[in-house]
């Protein structure tokens, strides 16, 4: 009895996926029929009064910021990985992997809360700094520093992955056999030899795996950048501009959408959901290839919920 | 990691000459040298091997204690390794063997919580001295391991390479010496077409010479052995058995084994270890069929162990 | 060993170069000040939270509700109270739903689907659903249940589309503890007569009780901060409300609301609700990891 009411509910999980995806895509229908797949995904111009919606500048802006967390936060993260898997005190180990988990207790809009008020402010004079000197490299340096900016979108989801991607780093790093390890010290290397030749070739693919789940986390982030952003329905003309991502578009005009605004909506959700599937599936296959099945159940659960695309 | 050191016993051990500078008379420091009988006599009797090899370096252990924690694995050792001698240490599981040939390169610190006191000289040189280097130690003392061990990232050239890539500038100069390696692990000739596949494709036993090789590229003097067959098949074990005695003929070879038979295959002596403690060491031919101590005797025998 | 000569160093062969000593206390350096670098927006945010949230607690904060009015002083934009009621009850129902679902999925997963194909398909969509974006999850609760009903926002909406949100972590977390019950006890159970169900009721669910409370936890400090999600189900109100069919006010969501319409003093009671809200995270947390050290299993 209980095997078939399991299975049935199993079943039901899966129906429910598929029924929601079909849904999602009705209900995008008119915005894509309109402009066209293509049209609307990569068309310049977000403007609602005008009925017309191409979702291009808010593309860009997700992708802008997500590929500015990943250069800022996976170094940081990696590094600290390697630091407590390999470099560090045995005793500041777990203390030091419980601070940066702490980061991921950290609710989205707690990040959106103090990167508003406290670090954009601070760091608006260092920006226009930076965007003064580099003002002779187009879509980067030039122009006038916004308080909300793409900069500071990146900087804050760049802290926000770098508990998953240091998770998962350290996770995979801690399956180096330690033969491995020893093989390279054997053979007289230093420790920073011992960690290039024995441990970063061995968990490459899982670090990689680990950055894209960092990716996709950033890409699927909602309400830290939608306050952080600026939410200008336009492509933003510098780094240090204003602009718009799929995840805020929604979020910050859901609210007020009526017929074929909420349609470009719900695509503008499709056209994320399917990007971070893409990317989640490259990183899920790469992390399983180098991971072995975790062992604590906490370690686990840490992973799984530090995974899950965030908002 | 005793951390004063006595200079005068240093002088001593310098006064009876170094092997580097008399290299057609190398002897052993060691005060009193047995002759070098066995399973392989000849083999080891100095003379003409030395006049073509350079010899390796002795070491000695003193007093040598090693700890995981607070428990004591190895309760003060004092063990001579003789050049150009293969010594076997042999024991029940758990008697120290191991940890006692990884206190010799000083991997045993690696293990978290584990530490070792006494000395470990390597000709006249303490390697647990203050100003030591213990990277170099590594160098000069390499180790084999009980799995093969190839870096699985790395194809067959690149594992050989891999410990000369840490000193070595330009690619071009290591190929000599990779193909020497390989040659003197025996391995060459049959992965000389496919230096650029995976070591990790080869079999156990290609795989554990390759481990060798990679050992024997960055020409350490020193090489131990932690039961470096356990892992592979009686053929495989049997070319591995080859290689040591030729290896010997340059390089002190310190080989942990629990299988008597091997040990009394390829080793000049034995040491029998138990509990933590040497019991006894000599020749191995000794050992096996004259042992001065009883427990020697039931473990050589099979009653235990 | 200064007293020796070069020539009688044993390791004068084998020293290590001053460039490859260099370079690994340069990529030690380095790593350690990226660590170090790790911690500091943490022991900023920290620092915050507690200077700005400590200053705006207040019995006044946690007794009233927001009133709605933005514009005047501190004393008449109200608390949180409807904020922190209305995260509980949601936060409890979404557990409601998604506990017994996502362990039961778990467990048919563990014991009956196996390798089975089945069972790989679920495997795989489950882990779809923890790479969707929370807010696809709200989407998807809007459709189903505010277009597809014609009605508006309501507490129980919002609990569900967190219910969605927990549950591919509570499967898969549970999964894996389930795993990780050694098959001999499943075995002497069966040898012993047991049925199937009695042997997953009476030994492998108790065994693994620890690790997966910990899993469900987990999920559920997750789900405690999720504001994107309850945008636009659970809506956003003033009134404290205990009926889950209206709309219903949370702390997330008025945290963001603050933010969006900032005077000073919404801005105050921002931090305060935020402060709030990461320690309700942070003991939920603390509870996990005291629970997973109790547990029986790895």
């Amino acid at each position: 009895m209980l095997k078939y009411g399991l299975t049935a509910l199993a079943a039901l999980i899966l129906a429910l996926i598929v029924y929601f995806f079909v849904r999602l895509v009705g209900e995008a229908g008119p915005a894509f029929s309109k402009a066209g797949l293509f049209g609307f995904t990569f068309g310049n111009g977000w403007n609602v009064s005008a009925e017309r919606f191409g979702a291009l500048p808010l593309l860009v802006g997700t992708l802008v910021t997500s590929a500015l967390a990943l250069l800022i936060g996976v170094p940081v993260a990696v590094a600290g990985a390697i630091y407590a898997t390999e470099l560090c005190p045995l005793r500041l180990r777990t203390p030091l992997t419980v601070l940066v988990e702490l980061l991921a207790a950290v609710p989205s809009v707690v990040y959106g809360l103090w990167g508003i008020f406290f670090l954009a402010p601070k760091l608006q004079g260092a920006e226009q700094w930076l965007a003064d000197r580099l003002s002779f490299v187009p879509f980067i340096g030039g122009g006038l520093v916004t308080i909300p900016n793409y900069f500071i979108t990146g900087l804050i989801l760049a802290i926000m992955i770098l508990p998953i991607v240091s998770a998962i780093s350290r996770e995979v790093m801690s399956t180096v056999p330690s033969d491995q390890k020893e093989a390279a010290l054997g053979l007289g290397a230093t420790r920073w030899e011992m960690i290039r030749t024995a441990v970063l070739p061995y968990c490459r693919s899982g670090i990689v795996g680990g950055a894209m789940l960092g990716l996709g986390r950033a890409i699927g982030e909602t309400i830290a950048v939608t306050i952080l952003i600026g939410d200008a329905p336009q492509l933003g003309r510098h780094l240090f501009g204003q602009g718009y991502s799929l995840a805020a578009v929604i979020a910050n005009e859901f609210g007020e959408a009526q017929g074929l605004h909420r349609s470009a909506l719900f695509a503008a959700g499709l056209v994320l959901f399917v990007l971070t599937l893409l990317v989640n599936g490259v990183a899920r296959m790469l992390v399983a290839r180098s991971a072995r099945p975790t062992q604590s159940p906490l370690a686990a659960a840490t992973l799984l919920t530090d995974t899950a695309a965030g908002a | 990691m005793t951390p004063t050191r006595s200079s005068a016993r240093v002088a001593d051990v310098s006064s009876e000459g170094h092997p580097r500078l008399g290299r057609h008379d190398w002897r052993s420091p060691a005060p009193a040298p047995e002759p070098p009988a066995g399973a392989r006599p000849g083999s080891a009797s100095g003379g003409d091997a030395a006049v073509e090899n350079r010899p390796g370096l002795s070491v000695r252990l003193e007093q040598l204690r090693a700890f995981y924690g607070d428990a004591e694995q190895l309760r003060g050792v004092d063990l001579e390794f003789r050049p150009n001698e293969v010594t076997a240490i042999i024991g029940p599981s758990g008697c120290g063997k191991s940890t006692l040939i990884r206190c010799i390169n000083r991997m045993h610190e690696e293990i978290p919580n584990a530490r070792a006191e006494g000395r470990v000289m390597l000709d006249d040189l303490d390697v647990y001295g203050p100003s030591v280097d213990v990277v170099a130690v590594r160098r000069a003392i390499g180790m084999v391991f009980q799995r093969p061990n190839p870096f699985p990232t790395m194809s067959i050239f690149d594992n050989v390479a891999a410990g000369l890539r840490l000193t070595a500038r330009r690619n071009g100069d290591l190929r000599p010496k990779v193909e020497a390696a390989l040659r003197s692990a025996g391995l060459w000739g049959e992965v000389s077409d496919r230096l650029g596949k995976p070591g990790a494709g080869l079999s156990g036993g290609q795989q554990q010479r390759l481990c060798i090789a990679r050992s024997l590229a960055v020409d350490p003097e020193v090489i131990l052995m932690d039961e470096p067959c356990s892992a592979l098949d009686p053929i495989a074990t049997l070319k591995i058995e080859e290689l040591i005695a030729d290896l010997k003929t340059r390089i002190t070879i310190v080989i942990v084994t629990h299988n008597m038979q091997q040990a009394a295959r390829v080793a000049d002596r034995t040491a029998f270890m138990l509990d933590g403690r040497l019991i006894e060491v000599g020749p191995t031919q000794e050992i096996f069929t004259n042992p001065a101590d009883l427990r020697t005797e039931e473990y050589v025998t099979g009653k235990f162990g | 060993m200064s007293a020796r000569g070069a020539t009688t160093d044993p390791l004068a062969r084998f020293a290590v170069s001053s460039a490859r000593r260099r370079r690994d206390r340069i990529a030690r350096g380095t790593i350690l000040s990226a660590t170090l670098i790790a911690l500091v927006p943490l022991v900023l945010i920290i620092y915050y939270l507690l200077h700005r949230g400590l200053g705006s607690w207040s019995s006044s904060l946690f007794t009233t509700d927001p009133t709605g009015n933005t514009f005047f002083k501190s004393s008449s934009i109200g608390g949180i109270k409807s904020a922190i009621l209305g995260t509980l009850e949601i936060v409890a129902l979404a557990s409601a739903i998604s506990i017994p679902i996502g362990i039961g999925v778990a467990v048919w997963l563990v014991e009956y689907g196996r390798a089975s194909r089945f069972a790989h398909t679920v495997r795989f969509f489950v882990d779809v659903l923890t790479g969707v974006p929370s807010i696809v999850f709200g989407l998807f609760i809007y459709i189903v249940l505010i277009v597809g009903t014609g009605s508006t926002y309501a507490g129980y909406k919002g609990a569900f589309a967190l219910a969605l949100l927990m549950l591919p972590v509570v499967i898969r977390s549970a999964e894996v503890v389930l795993v990780l019950v050694p098959a001999a006890l499943r075995e002497s159970a069966l040898a012993l007569g047991a049925p199937r169900w009695r042997m997953i009721s009476s030994v492998v669910l108790p065994t693994a009780l620890a690790g997966m409370v910990t899993g469900v936890l987990l999920a559920i400090a997750r789900a405690a901060g999720e504001t994107a999600p309850l945008l636009f189900t659970a809506g956003a109100t003033l009134k404290t409300s205990s009926n889950l069919g209206q709309f219903m006010n949370s702390l997330p969501v008025q945290i963001y609301s603050d933010v969006t319409s900032p005077t000073t003093a919404v801005e105050h009671r921002a931090w305060g609700a935020a402060l709030t809200l990461v320690v309700m995270i942070l003991i939920v947390n603390l509870i996990a990891r005291l629970v997973s050290r109790r547990s029986r299993l790895a």
